[in-house]
């Protein structure tokens, strides 16, 4: 056991990456994820690591790109705005195949939007993080200590399926500060990566990677194989927690921060006798929706906490396969649901009684 | 099992983010659950600042807060916005060098401190939070006053340690202000 400290999360994800042997961050500044760009710099010089701020978002992905190809771990965080630039290095990072860790602070949006919390980004994180058929995998931390936590099981991730991983945090979260114990076991897990390009010695064929395929009977070879992947990973990532679900009737869905204050408001219905509990995605994609599903057997229905106009809310729609009526309660544009704001809504949801 | 939920709000400069790191760094000394929640953006330095701390015997669910147990109030606007939102019961610090009206609830406790007064004739009226927060000490009992300097070396970055010996005199002298 390591001792307690006090961090943010934005320091917490830069101090778990480098825990985690990466030795290479590429990015460029912007609130509220700018700390772990300031981490990076005052630490990656010490330990023989490369801190490097890009030009641009978009210069930054590419270095991302770069480093990958030669199998070093490596990792960029923006916010929102940010987040789309980086997106057509997103569908190139994912059709080479190339482990990499992207961290998404969100921000309220769209557009240049504000600076304070969202989780807006939930369809560009998990449906469409560019062009072209692929998939991430990501992670939604709700706490400090998580922070740190799925940040090292990105890294191990990426490199055990080949693929691009992303963090999808909040500025809440990022903000925040809590204690969070860095565990003396976090490390760098050793992949073999015969695939990368690392200089032939003259003993073996050259490695090459690349995302442009003109025959069209390949590139759907390529798309079908790299799909396969995903069933796997559907298969054995899925990650969630369950909070006083055994005899809920109203089952919350929402992750990051909205689930933290959804907790609070839970605990404070139960006091008034109402049936409620949380399932709480850690995985987004892949969606844990089997627990969800087998939810809908026992509630009479659900409620979408998310800060956004409503999208987590269509996974919980097709998980539960809209046997269950969802409910939506969210705020935007920076704006936080409180735990007296959730509140409201399951006593109003109770009083529907699973009714439309 | 009590879980005490602390609003400390004024403008950029005054320390309330310090005020809340210290009060987080001795909750946690303690063996206690705590949360620290900065407001963060533009608004840094002359513009309003608040932080949100959570200290509990159990793990914490929201860190954002709907009604604190404490607010500290270090300027006027501070005063306006947070005074309707303490709970009932709860308490109210108000920094009466730098705020010129009494509270308006009267189903809360309310501590007048003239903190940055305190402060300056106490050799360094930029340390109003500190008197505060020793105020806050002694009327709570979810700080304790003999763990405040371990906080207070973690809080302190190294190159600060020259204004240690500064800050517990002025949170003793916090800590000792009779508001009567």
């Amino acid at each position: 056991m390591s001792e307690k400290v006090l961090m943010k999360g934005n320091e917490a994800i830069a101090e778990a990456a480098i825990r985690s042997g990466c030795r290479y961050y590429l990015g460029y500044p912007i609130t509220p994820q700018t700390e772990i760009a300031a981490y990076m710099a005052k630490r990656m010089p010490k330990i023989g690591g490369t801190f490097l701020q890009a030009e641009s978002e978009i210069s930054a992905i590419n270095m991302v790109y770069g480093v990958a190809c030669s199998g070093k771990r490596c990792m960029t965080s923006s916010s929102s705005p940010g987040i789309s630039l980086k997106c057509e290095g997103l569908s190139y990072l994912a059709a080479c195949d190339l482990p990499s860790v992207i961290v998404n602070v969100q921000r309220g949006g769209p557009g240049l939007g504000g600076i304070q919390p969202s989780q807006s980004d939930y369809f560009q994180a998990t449906k469409g993080s560019g062009h072209g058929d692929f998939r991430m995998i990501v992670l939604a931390p709700s706490s400090v200590q998580e922070m740190a936590d799925l940040t090292s099981l990105a890294f191990d991730l990426a490199d055990k399926h080949r693929m691009p991983s992303m963090i999808l945090a909040d500025g809440t979260i990022g903000q925040m500060m809590e204690p969070v114990e860095l565990s003396d076991t976090m490390h760098e897990t050793h992949y073999e990566k015969p695939w990368a390009c690392t200089g032939t010695n003259l003993k073996r064929e050259h490695n090459i990677i690349n995302s442009l395929i003109l025959k069209p009977e390949i590139l759907e070879q390529l798309n079908i194989e790299r799909y396969k992947k995903y069933e796997v990973v559907e298969k054995e990532e899925v990650r969630y927690e369950e909070f006083m679900m055994d005899d809920a009737e109203i089952c919350i869905v929402a992750f990051g921060i909205a689930s933290r204050v959804s907790k609070s408001a839970i605990v404070e219905a139960r006091k008034q006798g109402i049936k409620v509990g949380l399932i709480r995605p850690i995985t987004l994609w892949p969606f844990p929706s089997e627990p969800i599903k087998a939810a809908a057997d026992k509630v009479k229905s659900f409620i979408s906490v998310e800060l956004s106009m409503g999208q987590l809310i269509y996974d919980v729609q097709l998980a539960e396969e809209c046997r269950k009526p969802v409910y939506l309660c969210s705020r935007v544009g920076g704006m936080i649901v409180s735990p007296d704001y959730v509140l409201n809504k399951i006593v109003e949801v109770n009083n529907l009684g699973g009714e439309n | 099992m009590s879980t005490t939920k602390i609003v400390i709000a004024g403008f950029g400069g005054q320390g309330i983010l310090f005020t809340g790191k210290l009060m987080a760094y001795q909750g946690l000394i303690d063996g206690k659950f705590v949360s620290w929640l900065p407001s963060y953006g533009p608004e840094m330095r002359g513009g309003t600042c608040n932080c949100s701390v959570i200290v509990s015997d159990e793990p914490i669910g929201s860190p954002i807060i709907d009604n604190p147990d404490i607010v500290i109030a270090m300027n006027r606007p501070s005063l306006d916005k947070y005074e309707p939102t303490v709970a009932k019961g709860g308490k109210l610090f108000i920094e009466s060098s730098l705020i010129d009206r009494k509270a308006e609830r009267d189903d809360v406790n309310v501590f007048y401190v003239p903190a940055a007064q305190i402060a300056d004739e106490n050799g360094d009226n930029r340390l109003g939070n500190m008197v505060i927060h020793g105020k806050v000490m002694k009327e709570s009992d979810c700080f304790r006053f003999d763990t405040v300097m371990k906080a207070m070396e973690k809080v302190i970055s190294a190159r600060h340690r020259d204004l240690l010996d500064i800050n517990m005199k002025i949170l003793k002298a916090g800590y000792d202000y009779d508001c009567k």
